[in-house]
């Protein structure tokens, strides 16, 4: 019970300090070339309950800004400045430490369901597993969180579901199955890198109307990874627009969407397609 | 791959057959992939006749009252060199598979003797070369740097030995001690690294799979990840691996014996039988042929059930 206690102790929380409290990240990789820098100054935060919507194009650093505040960054990266979870620093902690911080306060969801969970076990041993490894307990009572986890998500007759494997679910059923893995913890902040982008689009309402049930729920802060903007107008509280590293615009969903500062991002919104135009030309955002 | 379509049908059967609505695992699936081949079954009817064959050698020896070393001189002319008396080398009631021309010796006894050695030292050399070869692939894949700079230009040395030259001269250099533990070694050392560079490469691709990073994300640990989540997915190429060394460790034990630097004599294997039988063949082919045939089975058998195993394991997206 030791892993546990001592992820407590990390999340009592610094009167006052916001959930996650990002400020000045840089990420950078060694090169031939010298470091490359693939996200820039990056600052944000995130409340309990609500969520923030990380926009960007592939390759703007948005990716990189996640895996930062969960210390998973690919080998050799090295990130800088300050991430906080209620008030505690996250940045130059030890591996070990951050195990029991990852998937016990932060939890991720991926972009591909079809691949992110593992095909060789049935996805109850995958979410008692996970769950044990942080909580400990007997296998029961392990199993009869995750039934209730997966009835959460909805997925029907989750008594006889939890003993399927991976590859007997669809891929909408697969992403609700790793949101389940993600709150069985209970963790107080979900990251979602793209979750929706490889469902089909009435999937994907579906996974959005349930993570913001979820939340609705659990008072959970949600990290919304996407380049969907539709996506974001539909979850987030507050949005960052993010380019080649760079933070382009910070601000509530609404005054994005309704008042761009940035031309990037009023370049973003024109590429949007409109549904009540039969004849515009799709525009493309510069480079 | 016009059998593909029908299993997939029979696997869809099966599945929506099972009103309790259990889950076929991979195992069943892949069991149930083998019973409906046909060369699968014929494969495993052989190996398993061969393996108990070599099992039960000392009861055979009982039953037909020959001994693998023993002599006799009643089922050779000697006024003709020492040629079998009888048809097809000395096939007889007494004698199953005739005798050796020149001693008398009973072949069928010799036969299951050298089943014994042939087999036991494939089977020890290929358990040693896949633990070897996937530890240290796993290692070279999983950790990478330099773990896998030296791994890696170790195997390319090893591969780019003339392996057969130098595997001659070593054997024949080394004292003659315990032959078959020597063949295990020679043969594992040389052996290993053809495991280990498919497993090094499918570690890779495993380790950068997203259930991997969804492992780590949610806190798994480095050892925990690699034994718990990428082994089991290595299962399947393990399997086929394993299946596919037992025959190429027959074939080189054999070569090996032939060469005269393999088992011994009087040890009976079959590579040695087959290059006594070499002086002979033209005056008693049976003496040739039968050793060969079980040679041919033994490693057709193994790498026909190899292959199938493969086909079953690669159909599902379990595997």
């Amino acid at each position: 019970m030791s892993i546990t206690s001592a992820a407590r102790t990390i999340s009592i929380p610094v009167v006052g300090a916001p959930l996650l409290e990002v400020e000045h990240l840089s990420v950078s990789f060694p090169t031939s070339s010298g470091p490359a820098t693939v996200v820039r100054d990056a600052s944000f935060r995130v409340d309990q309950g609500t969520t923030l919507g990380i926009v960007g194009e592939s390759g703007s650093g948005k990716s990189m800004t996640s895996l930062a505040v969960m210390g998973l960054l690919p080998r050799g990266g090295t990130a800088t400045g300050s991430v906080r979870l209620f008030g505690h620093e996250l940045l130059g902690r030890t591996d070990r430490e951050l195990r029991r911080i990852r998937g016990d306060r932060i939890a991720m969801v991926f972009q591909d369901p079809l691949s992110s969970l593992n095909p060789y076990y049935t996805i109850g041993v995958q979410i008692t597993e996970a769950y044990r490894a942080h909580r400990g307990g007997s296998q029961a009572a392990a199993r009869k969180v995750a039934i209730e986890a997966l009835e959460r998500v909805r997925i029907a007759d989750p008594d006889r579901r939890i003993d399927h494997y991976p590859h007997q679910f669809s891929g909408g059923m697969r992403q609700r199955i790793m949101i389940a893995m993600a709150i069985c913890l209970e963790p107080d902040l979900i990251i979602c890198d793209e979750p929706t982008t490889a469902l089909d689009v009435t999937v994907q309402a579906q996974i959005l109307d349930l993570l913001a049930d979820l939340q609705r729920q659990t008072g959970t802060g949600m990290v919304f990874i996407t380049h969907d903007l539709a996506v974001v107008s539909r979850v987030a509280d507050d949005v960052l627009v993010m380019k080649d590293g760079d933070e382009v615009e910070r601000g509530t969903t609404e005054q994005i969407f309704t008042a761009p500062r940035a031309p990037y991002t009023r370049a973003l919104l024109d590429a949007l397609p409109r549904i009540d135009d039969p004849f515009e030309t799709l525009k493309g955002v510069q480079a | 791959m016009t059998t593909v379509p029908s299993e997939l049908a029979v696997e869809t059967e099966a599945k929506g057959a099972l009103p309790s609505g259990g889950a076929p695992t991979p195992a069943r699936r892949v069991l149930h992939s083998l019973r409906t081949s046909p060369g699968a079954i014929a494969s495993i009817v052989i190996i398993v006749a061969i393996a108990l064959m070599a099992i039960l050698a000392p009861v055979l020896s009982a039953i037909t009252g020959w001994d693998p070393y023993e002599f006799d001189p009643t089922a050779i002319d000697s006024d003709l060199g020492g040629l079998p008396i009888g048809p097809l080398g000395g096939v007889s009631a007494e004698h199953w598979f005739g005798v050796e021309p020149g001693n008398g010796r009973d072949i069928f006894i010799r036969v299951a003797y050298g089943a014994q050695v042939s087999l036991l030292i494939a089977v020890s050399a290929t358990l040693v070369t896949t633990t070897i070869g996937v530890v240290l692939g796993m290692i070279a894949g999983y950790f990478g740097g330099i773990a896998d700079q030296v791994i890696s230009r170790v195997m390319d040395f090893l591969m780019a030995f003339p392996t057969l030259i130098f595997m001659i001269a070593l054997l024949s250099a080394l004292p003659a001690g315990n032959r078959p533990a020597l063949l295990v070694i020679v043969l594992s050392i040389f052996g290993w690294p053809y495991t280990a560079r498919i497993i090094r490469g499918q570690t890779m691709s495993l380790r950068n799979s997203e259930f991997v990073e969804a492992a780590r994300a949610s806190g798994a640990k480095p050892l925990r990840i690699a034994f718990r989540e990428v082994l089991p997915n290595l299962r399947g190429t393990i399997i086929v691996l394993a299946t596919l060394a037992v025959p190429g460790y027959i074939g080189t034990e054999a070569g090996l014996s032939f060469l005269g630097v393999g088992v011994t004599p009087p040890t009976p294997s079959w590579g040695q039988m087959i290059s006594t039988a070499v002086g002979w063949y033209a005056v008693d082919p049976m003496y040739f042929l039968i050793p060969g045939t079980f040679l041919f089975l033994t490693v057709f058998a193994f790498t026909v059930l190899g292959d199938h195993l493969r086909k079953a394991l690669d159909t599902g997206d379990a595997a």
